[in-house]
């Protein structure tokens, strides 16, 4: 039978040619968003995970409930204790220390008297005794000059803050900042490097050091505001997290002590939690438009066919063939078209996505004024569902399509047929 | 009918007869600045923090001429050793030695604590005495730690002052106040400051522990223990100098 209708097709190719280019062609689109929004989706969330979220994130209950001011009066103390046990338990994850801090970096004149102040966002990591944090956050890429930290009292700063404040590779700048105890703070840094993120928000003032000069600065030994948790060799996955989260916060549900530790997950954090939603959702919202699209198309080339073909189907119907076999073998034809149809379109849709994946899309220059924490080259991402998600809503369509167009088979009357013919 | 206004009668009455026999609000203030103001002053203290976590015991001495001139030096902890703030008119600079750096306070910075406490810069820099700052209205008599006082209400006569409005509980005897609260022209309690341990120095009585309670923040608040104090001594100009600070 499969073959029969196979011959049909080809041998009269005003039947199957234009469903198979539209199905092909909206199969193709269909893959190529799925795999650019994939891309810029996760990107965008491992851009954010790797940068500050983390994939988890400990923090203490009450750091938790203000942690939009940094409020680290309310930081992990003992944290080394507590990564270390975050480490034993969670032996298929790299867990890392963190703190991030507002003040003033302040740059002095040959009296030591204030030539010039900007404000800062700070970010302090171990930067001394392993390279894993510059990679995790990726700063490679971002160095315009200079170098990273080797020594303690070394500084990261973006280029713009550090052409703003006139700075020279080298030079000291004073941070002002709020200690752990609420008391002023000052210390003293080199900039030996500046960064350049390709987010406005970021570019205006973040400032980089090691772990330990912020510690000392803000006088925080042996505490931290937040420690990150990745998941070992796996891009952000929301469950698997979730998983960990939970699994962490049942060994402290019974205290009530605001300090006691609270893991939460990237999709919890600042609002994460929608990006995570979208880019999990939002090929169901591709590929339902697609399907919709399709078959109203499909429906009129199918509805224009079955007009072509009406003689032919009165004359099946009068030899003594039923509307439903008629009907059958017209949804047949439409699945293998589906079938022929996204198998082309999904590999045009794949190499096209190749090509995004490998070469990308450079949007720097309209990002420039940009201040979400987005990619400034957007790639595609091809993944398992990429190989399969195109045959949705191209066998969907195109049997849908049919399913309509036929309709009118039902509607053909048999005492009817012949007259039909002879006209 | 004839009840309602008897006892409307009776009541304005009594309340007149209260305030004629309260002494005025200004009278009060300018007995208040002769115990708490001083032409200058030097005094070593100990700033006791009770923060959610830990408290902190920082030590301190300073000197003071009028509310023009302050100078301080942080003598412990080690953390905080050498640590110095000079205040002139209305700017203030903080010496830190671990940096070498004077770094300017200003603008909102001066409503930031002072190393983590209940006090922040502004309320350090206020010695202005109070009559020049606020009007004041005794509005009623209250009894605190058994000592009778006369409370008191400031509204503000200038713009620039840092609490619109205060309420003091001033000791009718030494006409001291034993209780502050301050609050924001919106009528928010900002902070409370409880003053103890009064001492009769050179013809004043001073309070030689003040606690003093940030209402916005968590914490037991801060004390403000004085160790020694003397006014209308002998100061050296060179001590207000900035070349003083390093």
């Amino acid at each position: 039978m499969i073959k029969f209708l196979f011959k049909g097709l080809i041998r009269d190719r005003s039947r199957s040619l234009l469903p198979l280019i539209v199905v092909a062609l909206g199969v193709m689109i269909t893959v190529f968003l799925q795999a650019y929004m994939n891309g810029i989706m996760g990107d965008s969330i491992e851009s954010s995970a790797n940068f500050s979220t983390g994939q988890v994130k400990v923090m203490t209950r009450a750091y938790n409930e203000n942690r939009s001011q940094l409020p680290n009066d309310l930081a992990i103390v003992d944290v080394e204790e507590l990564t270390n046990s975050l480490r034993k338990d969670y032996q298929n994850m790299t867990f890392t220390e963190q703190i991030r801090f507002a003040g003033l970096l302040d740059v002095p004149d040959s009296n030591g008297e204030t030539r010039a102040q900007g404000n800062v966002l700070g970010i302090a990591v171990d930067m001394l005794k392993s390279d894993d944090n510059i990679k995790r956050m990726d700063l490679q890429k971002n160095l315009v000059q200079g170098t990273f930290p080797k020594k303690s009292g070394d500084l990261l700063i973006t280029d713009q803050l550090f052409r703003k404040l006139n700075l020279k590779l080298g030079d000291v700048v004073t941070l002002i900042s709020s200690s752990m105890y609420g008391e002023m703070a000052m210390y003293n840094f080199h900039v030996t490097g500046t960064l350049n993120f390709g987010f406005t928000s970021l570019d205006r003032g973040t400032m980089i050091a090691d772990l330990n000069d912020i510690r000392t600065a803000l006088n925080m030994e042996n505490a931290s505001g937040e420690i990150l948790g990745y998941i070992n060799g796996e891009n952000y996955n929301d469950d698997n997290a979730k998983a960990v989260a939970a699994g962490f916060n049942k060994q402290y549900a019974a205290n009530t002590d605001k300090y006691s530790p609270l893991m939460l997950t990237l999709s919890e954090i600042d609002g994460m939690g929608f990006l995570v939603g979208y880019a999990e959702n939002m090929i169901f919202l591709i590929v339902g438009i697609f399907i919709i699209a399709m078959a109203i198309i499909l429906w009129n080339a199918g509805l224009i066919g079955a007009l072509r073909r009406y003689g032919e189907f009165g004359l099946r119907l009068a030899i003594g063939e039923s509307k439903r076999e008629i009907y059958t073998t017209l949804i047949g034809e439409a699945f293998l078209i589906g079938v022929v149809g996204s198998f082309i379109g999904s590999i045009f849709g794949l190499l096209i996505s190749w090509y995004m994946q490998v070469v990308g899309l450079n949007v720097g220059e309209m990002m420039k004024d940009s201040t979400m924490m987005l990619p400034t080259i957007m790639r595609a991402h091809i993944n398992a569902t990429t190989y399969y998600i195109g045959f949705l809503p191209g066998i969907f369509s195109t049997v849908l399509g049919a399913m309509l167009a036929g309709i009118g088979i039902y509607k053909r009357q048999t005492a009817n047929l012949f007259k039909e013919l002879e006209a | 009918m004839k009840t309602i206004k008897l006892s409307l009668f009776l009541l304005l009455l009594t309340l007149t007869a209260n305030t004629q026999n309260y002494p005025s609000g200004k009278l009060i203030l300018d007995k208040v600045d002769d115990n708490m103001s001083s032409k200058n002053r030097v005094s070593t203290m100990q700033m006791i923090i009770e923060g959610g976590r830990t408290t902190r015991t920082i030590a301190m001495k300073s000197w003071s001429v009028g509310d023009t001139k302050s100078f301080s030096e942080y003598l412990a902890p080690a953390r905080e050793k050498g640590t110095k703030m000079l205040k002139l008119d209305n700017k203030l600079w903080i010496y830190s030695p671990s940096t070498d750096r004077t770094v300017q306070i200003s603008g909102h910075m001066l409503r930031q604590s002072v190393m983590g406490s209940d006090v922040s810069y502004e309320d350090m820099m206020n010695d202005t005495p109070l009559l020049e700052q606020y009007k004041a209205e005794v509005t009623a008599e209250e009894t605190i730690d058994g000592r009778k006082c006369y409370v008191l209400t400031l509204t503000a006569i200038l713009p620039e002052v840092n609490y619109y409005q205060q309420k003091l509980w001033v000791d009718q005897e030494r006409f001291v106040p034993l209780k502050i609260d301050m609050f924001a022209k919106s009528g928010k309690l900002l902070k409370r400051s409880r003053l103890t341990d009064f001492k009769k120095i050179q013809n004043r009585w001073y309070p030689m522990l003040i606690l003093y309670k940030d209402m916005l923040k968590s914490g037991g608040g801060t004390k403000i223990v004085f160790d020694e104090i003397q006014f209308d001594v002998s100061i050296s100009e060179s001590i207000f100098n900035k070349s003083n600070l390093r």
